[in-house]
């Protein structure tokens, strides 16, 4: 790849060259309702679910709170419960999915040489489907009866037992469906088809690779968690037995068609991460990705497994033998392609030469942490050793290990690694260091002695506990509100970033080598390959 | 210099003292069933490997750290595959797996294996409390249910939390030592799980459908566990206690029980006078309608109907008989029918109709309730 500058038809930077294309483009607030560019609606994506995290921060908080020390001191056990419904559903819908969409918007355009997303429209409506789905999931909080307390998976028949918030919720839940379906399908034909020339699918950098078999599974399983939610829906209000004994019905069934979405959707959780990871250890490793096929596959592998393993989630229901030991082998499996990705991401560093900036630091954590999060899933694969763990806090720990140190540091990571491209300013580097540190200490204090409380068999779900677990809680919550003010502290160094940062120069981060550093100026312009570049 | 030694000493001590604590509980529990010891050692043979590949793995990332940065000087390699080292750390895994999955498989099977018990007991779970029914073996045709015992001030704090705060039932289940006890598990409302930590057992306890598992108790003693699948709001508060006594004991706790049931049964066809009926229902009750109609008949706005004032409660006998013993489909209020006896639902009605501001003035009596039930 050449270096050159792309400067055609780029007469001046900034965010109003837009208006030399001779259509008339709103202003203000409209500007935003009606944008179409792929750069705005990214920027939208992100924005919301920092603030969708900072709502589910708010509720974590409280669960933590609660569970401080034992007793029932703030809020009432069904509140409790709500509370760890939305939570689960706020972080995993609202905040951690739609980040990563909010980084396919700017990203894969820019990285494969694209002017835009091939349905720039749809992309549009994509975004704005979100804020109405996030107004329904607060205004079950207000219907009478309150939040649904179901947990993040809703499982039958409970749900049955709920009031209206349960109905707004699945609809909440279809909406960020349609949305999330959209978006992929979106990604998959803007990777497949605005490839600028020379850009081979073998070429591609690796966070489009990932986003391309991400998008396939969103495809793929999202219709299926609507599916479950709408027979939840008939069976409340219009007299179907899908998942109820006394009609012919199974409440099993439920469970099997959730997660048969609901492992996917981790890897939809996880693999965009990777993605991200995997632009960041290499651009400051000064060296190319270890084994780049090895990745691609690696991926793909773990896409297709993460079909056929869902009934890891249900050990305890009551399956078969032969059954818990499918389940037990195809999940072990999955260890082989996961570390397949973390030994490429330790050689990619290996005789590197590395720097530390902060986006370098949350990559690390999330390799250091993902894998940790790894080990403890491939002890909870092992049937006879969940029996023991399943739905106790050691659950808890895991799935905060890959989706917290997991997803959201390699978020992080992004959104430091990108931010002079975004906005042309560079961040505070210092404050980045201490946000990465303060995150990793806290997320651990708060995180890694719910292992032993599961262990020790503390089950989830719970708004008051036995006495000898509350020395653990208390470290836990103590943890929990640390991480949570290192967030809000991390929305200031991005305001202060945005409002006084210094001016980024060109290529800050020296081992990046992906179009949008080497073909485009930073910040990068408004619309961007207008003329696609030629990639050697 | 010695004085430090032996004061770390001490405080190495005290802290393993502390660790060993039940409070500081590092790893799975043990000792009561063989199945924890397997489950045990399988877990930490897991721990083992897991330990190696980490130190392996971040070893080297660590290395790399420290050797490979660019401010002491280092340059960068640009190679970027190696088909050797990528087959073998791609093969090498798969056969770890099946050293851990070899155990694994034997731990399973063997674990699953519920035939030839010696006694069988029925578990039921109800939002919120727990069913026993001994089925087959000593004991046949005891039944009772258990609840958390656990005083309310002491859950919101106006009282000091006793020892087995939270863990602790009106009613044990009794099981003899060293007899493989069969577990069969439904449920009546939504779904909870059965779960003994100390036993190495977690069974579901699904509506409409019965499930398995077994233990055998190698130790006298008393075991506590809770419901560990989210049932609604008191899913927190049905713990479950199982006390595991000598055949001797537990011989003799069978004869009390049953001539405890003999003597507790009612005759289906006495006239009951309202007072004492009124005061029967009260003990009905508060052990199975409290915790979501609230003592003083309100309910929970928005989520349980208050009873005080209510329509149904004020209207027609019929239609309240008929709402207990069948309760509303879809909703939380079960069908109390198979719960409770004809003067049980008799004694409740009565009660709900002269309580709080409720004046209805009628006396339910069991034949009501039987002739109610055809
Ligand atoms: C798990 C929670 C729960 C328990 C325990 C419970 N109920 Fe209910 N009950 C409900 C709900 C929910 C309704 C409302 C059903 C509906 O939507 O019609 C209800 C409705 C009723 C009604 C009708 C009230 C009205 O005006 O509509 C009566 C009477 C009643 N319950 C009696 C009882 C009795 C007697 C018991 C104890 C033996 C009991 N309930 C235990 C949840 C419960
Ligand atoms: C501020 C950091 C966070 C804290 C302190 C926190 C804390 C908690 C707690 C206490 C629970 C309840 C456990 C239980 O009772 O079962 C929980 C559940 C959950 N959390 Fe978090 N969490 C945090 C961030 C996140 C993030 C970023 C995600 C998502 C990607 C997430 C996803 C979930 C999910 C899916 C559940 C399960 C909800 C359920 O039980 O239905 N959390 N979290
Ligand atoms: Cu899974
Ligand atoms: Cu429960």
């Amino acid at each position: 790849m050449s270096a050159a500058l792309d400067t055609h038809g780029k007469a001046h930077d900034g965010h109003d060259d837009h208006g030399d294309h001779g259509h008339h483009t709103p202003t203000g607030f409209m500007r935003w309702v009606t944008t179409t560019n792929h750069k705005d609606i990214g920027t939208m994506y992100l924005w919301f679910s920092f603030a969708m995290f900072l709502f589910g921060g708010a509720m974590a908080m409280i669960i933590r709170a609660e569970l401080f020390q034992p007793g029932m001191q703030i809020v009432t056990p069904e509140f409790f419960n709500s509370m760890t419904t939305y939570h689960g559903l706020v972080m995993v819908f609202g905040a951690i999915m739609p980040a990563f969409v909010g980084f396919a918007n700017w990203q894969i355009p820019m990285m494969i040489g694209a002017p835009d997303m091939a349905f720039p429209r749809m992309n549009n409506w994509s975004f704005w489907l979100l804020p109405p789905a996030a107004i329904l999931l607060v205004a079950s909080f207000l219907v009478p009866g309150g939040g649904a307390g179901v947990g993040w998976t809703m499982y039958a028949p409970l749900t049955t037992q709920m009031g209206p918030g349960m109905d707004l919720t699945i609809f909440a839940v279809h909406i960020l469906g349609m949305s999330s379906i959209m978006g992929s399908i979106n990604i998959i034909t803007t990777i497949l088809n605005l490839r600028a020339p020379g850009m081979t699918l073998m070429k591609m950098p690796l966070f489009v690779w990932t986003w391309l078999i991400t998008a396939y599974l969103l495809v793929a399983s999202m219709p299926v968690l609507a599916g479950a939610v709408t027979m939840t829906l008939t069976d409340r209000h219009f007299g179907t037995s899908f998942f109820n004994a006394a009609g012919g019905g199974d409440p099993v069934l439920y469970q099997h068609i959730f997660w048969f979405f609901g492992h996917p959707e981790v890897y939809i959780i996880a693999i965009p991460a990777f993605g991200v990871v995997s632009q960041v250890i290499p651009a400051f490793s000064r060296k190319p990705l270890f084994g780049y096929a090895s990745m691609v596959y690696a991926t793909s592998s773990i896409a297709i497994l993460s079909f056929m393993v869902w009934a890891h989630h249900m050990y305890v229901v009551g399956m078969p033998v032969a059954g818990q030991l499918y389940f037990m082998y195809a999940t072990m499996l999955i260890a082989v392609p996961t570390g397949v990705k973390v030994f490429n991401w330790v050689a990619t560093m290996w005789k590197g030469s590395l720097t530390f900036e902060t986006p370098m630091l949350f990559a690390l954590g999330f390799l250091f942490l993902f894998t940790l999060g790894g080990f403890t899933g491939l002890v909870l694969a092992m049937t006879v050793v969940d029996v023991q763990l399943q739905d106790t806090y050691y659950v808890v720990a895991h799935f905060h290990y890959v989706m917290v140190a997991g997803a959201l540091f390699s978020a992080f990571a992004g959104v430091y690694f990108w931010f002079p491209k975004w906005t042309g300013k560079m961040y505070d580097e210092t404050l980045g260091k201490w946000h990465f540190w303060l995150s990793i200490i806290f997320f651990n204090v708060t995180f890694f002695v719910q292992h032993f409380l599961g262990l020790a068999g503390m089950p989830r779900r719970i708004p008051d506990y036995a006495l000898q677990f509350t020395e653990f809680n208390q470290i836990s919550s103590i943890g929990a509100f640390g991480f949570g003010l290192s967030q809000v502290f991390f929305l200031y160094i991005i305001i202060k970033a945005i409002r006084s940062g210094e001016k980024a120069p060109q290529l800050p981060w020296d081992g990046a080598d992906t179009l949008e550093w080497t073909h485009l100026p930073t910040p990068a312009p408004y619309h961007t390959f207008e003329n696609p570049p030629t990639v050697k | 210099m010695k004085k430090i030694g032996g004061m770390a000493g001490a405080m190495l001590l005290s802290l393993y003292a502390g660790a060993s604590s039940a409070a500081w509980q590092l790893n799975l529990t043990t000792g009561a069933t063989k199945s924890t010891q397997v489950i045990y050692d399988l877990h930490n043979l897991m721990m083992w490997i897991i330990l190696v590949i980490f130190v392996g793995v971040f070893g080297v990332m660590f290395y790399s750290v420290y050797a490979h940065r660019k401010s002491v000087g280092h340059k960068a390699d640009q190679f970027h595959e190696n088909t050797t080292v990528e087959l073998i750390w791609t093969i090498v895994p798969f056969f770890i797996l099946i050293a851990m999955a070899w155990p694994a498989t034997k731990a399973l099977i063997d674990l699953r294996d519920t035939s030839n018990p010696d006694m069988t007991v029925k578990v039921t779970g109800y939002q919120w409390k727990w069913g026993y029914d001994y089925l087959k073996g000593e004991g046949e045709g005891i039944s009772f249910v258990s609840q958390l015992s656990t005083p309310q001030a002491q859950i919101y704090g106006t009282e000091t939390k006793g020892e087995n705060y939270l863990l602790e039932t009106d009613r044990h289940l009794v099981v003899p030592v060293g007899k493989k006890i069969r577990v069969l598990t439904t449920a009546s409302d939504v779904i909870h799980a059965w779960n003994v930590p100390a036993f190495g057992v977690k069974q579901d306890a699904i509506p409409g459908f019965v499930r398995d598992t077994w233990f055998r108790a190698e130790k006298e003693g008393i075991y506590r566990g809770q419901c560990a699948e989210l049932c609604g709001k008191d899913h927190g508060f049905m713990p479950i206690v199982v006390e595991v006594v000598s055949a001797e004991k537990f011989s003799a706790w069978t004869g009390e029980q049953k001539k405890a049931m003999a003597a507790a049964a009612d005759d289906p066809d006495k006239k009951w006078e309202l007072a004492d009926l009124k005061a029967r229902g009260e003990k009905v009750y508060a052990a199975n309608c409290v915790a979501c109609h609230q003592a003083n008949g309100q309910g929970i706005k928005g989520t349980f109907p208050a009873l005080d004032g209510g329509k149904i409660t004020t209207g027609p006998v019929k239609g309240h008989i008929d709402q207990v013993l069948n309760g509303k489909a879809g909703t939380a209020m079960a069908a109390f029918g198979k719960q409770l006896s004809d003067t049980e639902i008799a004694a409740v009605v009565t009660y709900e109709r002269n309580s709080w501001g409720n004046k209805t003035g009628t006396v339910v009596q069991p034949s009501d309730v039987k002739a109610a039930r055809k």
